[in-house]
């Protein structure tokens, strides 16, 4: 007798990401999968795409799905979950989307207490554009736009979303996880399963924010991209639980 | 039931819950405030949801997400706040979100004045969003017709899929008028939320909104089966004019909102010295009414808006004939008065009776 020990989660398609390789897209979308399908929601998710490398999120999910204006899909989301209290929503960003051109959106639905979960993909980076300097790129990080590294004192400095998040009072719960060894693979999971379980209890807004990588446009192979978020990148966005409604009550 | 005296803004607020709205998002701006503020007092009593976005923006694509979700959803704003709105609307085209948009004019450009104009009339009739697409556009003359007119562009929306928009000059907000709340809209058929509604699909099906067509021919496609099916059938359908004493004219106003209403006065003094002069007010300026100026009878067109001429290309488009064709308006928040087309009536037509 054989058992299945792993195998694609419910919630996934068959169609194959488009992802290249050593990105952190994939592992946190089955991450995401696996959690909704734990939770029994798989009927009864709707997720928002952003605009970015994750636009074509429609595809690989069976959920419902939407894609949505630049950086607007904590206001999309906020109209749908509005409308579907009921269902599970999720918002799934990236930086230039989240930290840069839809900032209003994400700080207004978090202060607002949207009651839907926002997945936060921290790359450092425009990735689909091929490479732009974004809100999150590290001081020093070479782009397309900040050819000679990234100088503060020219291109002003990065952006902590969990922390700037954390002042609020609308957020029932903020953690910023990573990707990039089995270890933190697992409490990203934990991460997303809080937060959507939150959403399930109806307790308020959830974020998590994912230090992901982008071997392609940080010019790495996918190993040394793994590495580069662990030497570089979690320094200087440590991982941790900065909100956590759950906790503030006891 | 009988009429009641309302302004302009909250009469559209309440024709919108009448007709079964009821999700609004939006953000203050002059001079439509009336409306957010009505929405956020009686929404929440028939279990409706207002929300105060942070921006135009965010309520427009609050809305694109609310309409999706398979709701009736609507916002409004004016001119700087249309603006801001144009990146949603498109958004709403390509997803085919029905929703409704309420643009209360105010002068311009930039942050212009808070007094009534019209000067948004080719934001909205072509589109200050990117790409290739139109919305229906209606433009009540009235507070009654503004109260009409949201109740028909919520069928319209839920019908062919589609963002409508309602272009009212500020003086439509702003004022008070007797109006009949419960004249009912014409029924039009519904696509199936089932068929398309995020939340509404049956199970093992999904419902997706899709923006982005990566793959150029099927994006042409796309474009292509808006322009050969959606399109033709809204102007076939949806469009809508007003003739005033047109029967035996030789020369005509064409003109819309306040304005017409202006004109009409204007017409009735020149009639009672002889001139045959009538009004053609287009109430969709998209679908734009070509019937009317298929009137071989008419000699010149005199167009009237609170603007810089933005309909003149559309008239003459529709006539044929862009000599015949006049303009005389005021802007940037001016109104003009009966008088001042009758005195530009008589210049232009030189005395004509």
């Amino acid at each position: 007798m054989s058992t299945i020990v792993y195998q694609k989660p419910e919630g996934l398609t068959d169609v194959r990401m488009h992802y290249c390789p050593g990105c952190g897209h994939g592992i946190v979308h089955r991450l995401i999968a696996e959690c909704i399908s734990e939770l029994g929601e798989t009927e009864n998710t709707i997720i928002c795409a952003p605009v970015g490398c994750a636009v074509f999120i429609p595809k690989y999910f069976t959920y419902d799905s939407i894609q949505c204006a630049h950086g607007r899909a904590p206001a999309t989301a906020t109209g749908i979950k509005r409308v579907h209290p009921d269902k599970i929503v999720l918002t799934y960003q990236g930086d230039g989307d989240l930290a840069s051109i839809g900032t209003a959106e994400i700080i207004h639905a978090a202060a607002r207490g949207e009651k839907f979960t926002t997945i936060f993909i921290n790359n450092g980076i425009y990735g689909m554009t091929g490479g732009q300097m974004a809100p999150t790129t590290l001081p020093g990080m070479r782009s397309t736009t900040s050819q000679e590294g990234r100088d503060p004192h020219i291109n002003g400095n990065p952006i902590r979303v969990c922390e700037m998040l954390a002042t609020l009072t609308g957020p029932a719960y903020i953690e910023r996880v990573a990707v990039d060894s089995p270890a933190h693979v697992i409490q990203t999971k934990k991460a997303i399963k809080k937060a959507l379980t939150m959403q399930q209890e109806g307790k308020g807004f959830t974020f998590v924010e994912v230090v992901s990588s982008c071997p392609t446009n940080w010019g790495l192979s996918a190993t040394k991209a793994m590495e580069f978020v662990k030497e570089k990148m979690i320094p200087y966005y440590p991982l941790g639980v900065f909100k956590d409604m759950e906790k503030e009550g006891e | 039931m009988a009429k009641v005296i309302m302004k302009g803004n909250e009469a559209i607020a309440k024709a919108a819950i009448l007709a079964g709205c009821r999700y609004f998002m939006g953000y203050p701006i002059t001079p439509q405030n009336e409306v957010p503020e009505y929405f956020s007092r009686e929404l929440p009593l028939v279990g409706g949801t207002f929300v105060q976005a942070e921006s135009e923006v965010a309520a427009i694509n609050m809305v694109y997400g609310a309409g999706a979700a398979g709701a009736r959803a609507m916002t409004s704003s004016s001119s700087p706040g249309i603006a801001l709105k144009q990146e949603g609307i498109g958004y709403c085209v390509k997803g085919e979100i029905p929703c409704v948009v309420v643009s209360m004019m105010r002068g311009g450009p930039g942050l212009g004045t808070i007094q009534p104009s019209q000067s948004d009339y080719l934001q909205a009739t072509r589109g200050g969003s990117n790409g290739d697409y139109h919305i229906p556009v209606l433009a009540p003359g009235s507070v009654q017709e503004a109260v009409d007119f949201v109740k028909e562009s919520f069928e319209i929306a839920e019908c062919y899929r589609t963002p409508v928009m309602v272009l009212c000059d500020g003086l439509i907000g702003q004022m008070m008028e007797p109006v009949e709340l419960d004249h009912e809209p014409t029924k039009r058929e519904k696509v199936d939320l089932s068929t398309w509604a995020l939340g509404h699909s049956p199970k093992g099906k999904t419902n997706t909104i899709i923006n982005l067509d990566i793959d150029a021919p099927n994006c042409e496609r796309e474009n292509f089966r808006f322009f050969e099916e959606k399109y033709p059938a809204i102007e076939k359908n949806e469009v809508r004019w007003e003739e005033f004493m047109m029967e035996d004219a030789e020369y005509a106003f064409v003109s819309y909102g306040t304005t017409a209403r202006i004109i009409k006065n204007a017409v009735k003094a020149l009639r009672a010295e002889g001139m045959k002069i009538g009004l053609v007010r287009p109430q969709t300026l998209w679908p734009f009414p070509q019937k009317p100026f298929e009137n071989k009878k008419i000699k010149k067109w005199i167009v009237g808006e609170m603007n810089m001429g933005q309909m003149v290309p559309d008239v003459q488009l529709a006539c044929g004939k862009k000599e015949d064709v006049l303009f005389y308006g005021r802007t940037g928040g001016m109104i003009p008065t009966p008088e001042e087309y009758i005195d530009f009536a008589k210049k232009e037509l030189g005395g004509a009776k």
